[in-house]
């Protein structure tokens, strides 16, 4: 099967809707299909990957440790709107700290989240084949 | 141009599968083939065939059933999402009988199917375009 460059869009805030669960639910399967994969997280979507997160008070389940599991499914890709981190009073020691074992020295962990521009995630996002917005 | 679509919103909240709909039959009028419509999020909404609108409306649920989506094998290509369509009370027979719930509303027009035919139709069509908020 062709290898295609595959965008997920993460836009919205983690709870109150249901895109971002499901989101990560596609995110999840579409690893078994061997594609070249990254996320994007934009506007309220960067609140997905804050650290410490506790939904426990609105009954909500925590789904936000999946997050660290993307590393083991090889998604290694995850760009942040510093625009979107910035308008939100937020910076990247608020979001977790997730990473990714690099095989080719000795399993090193690096980090996933790469804090970008919009004009980069604008160019980031026409070099994809599919750009899957949620 | 080979194009898949992914709706996910439900049917009259909100417009999007009607905009879907009208996306897929001008593509259709201009020869182009609809691979396959994958429903998701409340988008899995659209496939209820217990949907009744008021008469003088459109039926978005018969709209979709009317464009008659299927592939070589005679499959229905109008896809719900199976995790989706649990969560929100949408079953088909064979998950109602799986379940033990006593009844179904699957339109046969669509058929319930995993994620994975959402990243398929994203890696076979030249255009995969999302409906959505």
């Amino acid at each position: 099967m062709a290898t295609k460059k595959f965008m997920y869009l993460n836009r919205k805030a983690p709870y109150g809707t249901v895109y971002a669960l499901e989101s990560l639910e596609v995110v999840l399967i579409a690893a078994a299909f061997e594609q070249d994969v990254s996320l994007a997280f934009i506007d309220d979507g960067v609140y997905q990957i804050v650290e410490g997160q506790n939904p426990e008070g609105i009954g909500m389940k925590n789904f936000s440790k999946t997050y660290h599991a993307l590393g083991d499914y090889d998604i290694k890709q995850l760009f942040v709107s510093a625009e979107s981190l910035e308008e939100r009073g937020l910076s990247i020691d608020d979001l977790m700290p997730l990473v990714w074992e690099d095989e080719d020295e000795d399993w090193a962990e690096k980090p996933s989240i790469q804090v970008v521009s919009n004009a980069e995630l604008t160019k980031l996002m026409s070099d994809q084949d599919v750009c899957l917005s949620f | 141009m080979k194009i898949s679509i992914q709706i996910n919103e439900g049917p009259y909240q909100h417009q999007a599968s009607d905009t879907a709909y009208q996306f897929a039959k001008a593509a259709i009028a201009k020869g182009h083939e609809i691979f396959r419509v994958f429903f998701y999020h409340d988008g899995v909404d659209n496939a209820s065939r217990f949907t009744i609108p008021p008469q003088d409306d459109r039926n978005v649920v018969n709209q979709w059933a009317e464009l008659d989506i299927k592939n070589a094998d005679g499959e229905p290509e109008l896809v719900v999402c199976v995790a989706a369509a649990l969560r929100r009370g949408m079953l088909d027979e064979g998950e109602a009988s799986k379940n033990g719930i006593d009844g179904n509303n699957i339109h046969p027009a669509f058929r319930i199917s995993g994620l994975g035919q959402l990243i398929e139709a994203g890696i076979q069509s030249d255009r995969l375009v999302v409906f959505g908020d």
